[in-house]
């Protein structure tokens, strides 16, 4: 097990290099700079500025400098928002979209889970189309066109939550952006939950169960639960990193203060650093979560071999 | 889903007891894509999503040419009327005074447009790769496939945005932007489809007979896989649908006064208080379009999918 993680860890090495390097390299291929702006700047002053940042290096130094710095987790400075490290940005944004994420992860599987399970053993019934017609709206749905009406009928109409902010430790101001990200997930697992629970469902072992006159409660619940979860272990390393990434819009929309917001900023702003930080840290975000996901599934079923 | 109805498996009638009527053997009534057509049809909601796919694409190739409206030239004594079959705006028209119908009907034009040509993209790529992959084996295999899952790991949401942000937000870089990240699936399974269809004895065969290579893969093994590339094309059409709209909705995809579906559902947020149709009507839309795309995707890979069988 130790050996393999270090083995995955290496082998991230040269995947965020990929990283990087796409990064670095068309952000710098692209016309304009982050200094270009509607007023002039004096060209001395111009110029400190580029020393100041090491734009008047040339490419391959400030590529190897960039590298250089990333290896000490040193996403540098940022170009637009002066005296502020891209590593502080991300400091103060990662906690929400962390919270809101992780949030959103937690009802797409309770809800999700419960209504793949219900519709897997009422199969063929109506609950059943229902169900699985709900969670195909549910994928179709995209998250910018749930979140304004959530904000129509529950901020606007309703007054019970507020319509978007951001106040730390609030309750409140979590439940619609947590929402609103988890919803196409709770689609997601619902169908996949159905799909793996009728396929554990039809079993042997289950028959044996069955046989043996368990009731059907505890043959669910007690032998047919587990092995259903083995699938969503797999699914769970993308869906975090999706959770996290996938967030901007509804950053957007309701005003939060995470990465994505900056990032959607950044990049219009042309702040280098900014938008190649980011990206990096998404980068390394998929692949934690994609190994994380890996090791429990080894753990959860002892049958899988890690290689 | 894998899980479905138990269906008739047609090489049954082989194993028809001697002494049985001989089906009358039809000209091309085992082939493929007939038992496919059949398959699919069977199956209600995939036909009935093909049916509305159908009345959409029909209806925003006519209703711009045929309406009085154009979707750029503001009306500003006409300012955001409401729905209404009365005064010639069917879908009422937005805070410039254009008409709503004119341009949800752009808005579908250029999302399915996005959505195929960007689809078209992917599916070349991803089938080129994979079939070329699958087919050659050993060391170029490797490479090529752990080219694929370093892919995997590169977060392309940002990378889009960064594309379309510093080139211009031009239609035809949102195309070959979104079709160069979306092939990596596609790609996939047609590398295991090719594994398998290689040892097939047609394959063999040909070999034999002095086919070799490039030959080989465009005659014999991508033919052979269009059933699951039409099925996954099917499949990609309304994620690429959903992400041309995501695009537009932070302002980086269609410029204005062209609409697409997400900058009208992006521009229709805002409006919603006191004209809420504003954003109900692009926003229904691009829902019927992309639930009917899954329906359908699903109907096929139920009647295509070789793996499912």
């Amino acid at each position: 097990m130790l050996r393999y993680t270090l083995r995955r860890l290496v082998g991230a090495i040269p995947t965020l290099l990929v990283i990087a390097t796409l990064a670095f390299f068309l952000l710098h291929a692209a016309p304009g700079g982050p200094f270009d702006s509607a007023k002039r700047i004096p060209p001395d002053i111009l110029q400190n500025i580029q020393a100041r940042y090491h734009l008047d290096e040339p490419l391959g130094l400030q590529y190897l400098r960039y590298l250089g710095n990333l290896a000490r987790g040193d996403l540098g400075p940022s170009y637009v928002y002066r005296s502020t490290s891209v590593n502080q940005i991300v400091a103060q944004g990662l906690p929400v979209d962390a919270t809101v994420g992780l949030t959103a992860l937690a009802l797409a599987l309770l809800i999700g889970g419960a209504i793949g399970v219900n519709a897997a053993v009422r199969r063929s019934t109506g609950w059943d189309y229902v169900l699985m017609t709900l969670a195909v709206l549910g994928i179709s749905l995209p998250v910018f066109v749930i979140a304004p009406l959530l904000i129509l009928v529950f901020a606007i109409d309703l007054h019970w939550l507020p319509a978007g902010d951001w106040v730390v430790g609030s309750l409140s101001h979590l439940v619609l952006p947590a929402v609103a990200l988890a919803l196409p997930y709770i689609a997601y697992v619902a169908r996949m939950m159905r799909a793996s629970t009728i396929e554990v469902l039809a079993s042997p072992f289950i028959r044996t169960a069955q046989a043996k006159g368990l009731p059907p409660r505890l043959v669910l619940w007690r032998h047919a639960l587990r092995p259903t979860l083995t699938p969503m272990i797999s699914f769970l390393g993308p869906a975090i990193a999706g959770l996290i990434t996938g967030s901007i819009v509804v950053e957007t929309i309701f005003g939060l203060p995470g990465i994505g917001r900056y990032f959607v900023t950044a990049a219009l702003n042309r702040d280098y650093t900014l938008v190649m930080g980011i990206t990096v840290l998404y980068g390394v975000l998929i692949i934690a979560f994609n190994l994380l996901a890996d090791l429990c599934y080894a753990w959860i079923d002892p049958r899988v071999r890690l290689r | 889903m894998s899980i479905g109805v138990p269906r008739e498996d047609p090489s049954d009638t082989m194993a028809a007891p001697p002494g049985a009527p001989i089906a009358p053997a039809t000209a091309g009534s085992g082939s493929f894509w007939y038992l496919a057509a059949r398959r699919l049809a069977a199956q209600r909601l995939a036909v009935a999503a093909a049916i509305v796919l159908g009345i959409i694409v029909i209806a925003c190739v006519l209703i711009p040419i045929y309406s009085p409206y154009d979707y750029y030239t503001t009306h500003l004594d006409e300012i955001a009327r409401s729905p209404s079959w009365v005064g010639g705006h069917i879908l009422g028209t937005d805070p410039l005074g254009r008409d709503m119908l004119v341009r949800v009907m752009w808005g579908c034009r250029i999302s399915l447009g996005v959505g195929v040509a960007a689809s078209l993209v992917s599916i070349l790529i991803g089938v080129a790769w994979g079939a070329v992959a699958g087919y050659a084996g050993g060391l170029v295999d490797g490479l090529m496939m752990r080219a694929v899952d370093i892919l995997y790991s590169v977060p392309f949401v940002p990378f889009v945005i960064v594309l379309t942000v510093l080139f211009g937000r031009e239609l035809w870089l949102i195309f070959v932007a979104i079709g160069a990240v979306s092939w990596l699936d596609i790609a996939r399974i047609v590398r295991g489809e090719t594994l398998s269809l290689k040892q097939r004895e047609f394959v063999e065969a040909a070999r034999v007979a002095g086919v070799r290579g490039s030959a080989m893969i465009r005659r014999h093994i991508v033919p052979n896989l269009m059933g699951i590339v039409v099925v996954y094309a099917t499949l990609t059409i309304p994620t690429v649908i959903l992400f041309e709209a995501f695009l537009s909705f932070l302002g980086l995809g269609v410029q204005s006064p062209m609409a697409s579906l997400g900058s009208m559902v992006s521009d229709g947020a805002g409006e919603m208080q006191p004209h809420p149709y504003l954003l109900v009507v692009p926003a229904v839309l691009l829902s019927v379009i992309i639930i009917c795309f899954n329906y359908l995707g699903d109907g096929l890979r139920d009647a295509l999918d070789p793996r499912d069988r």
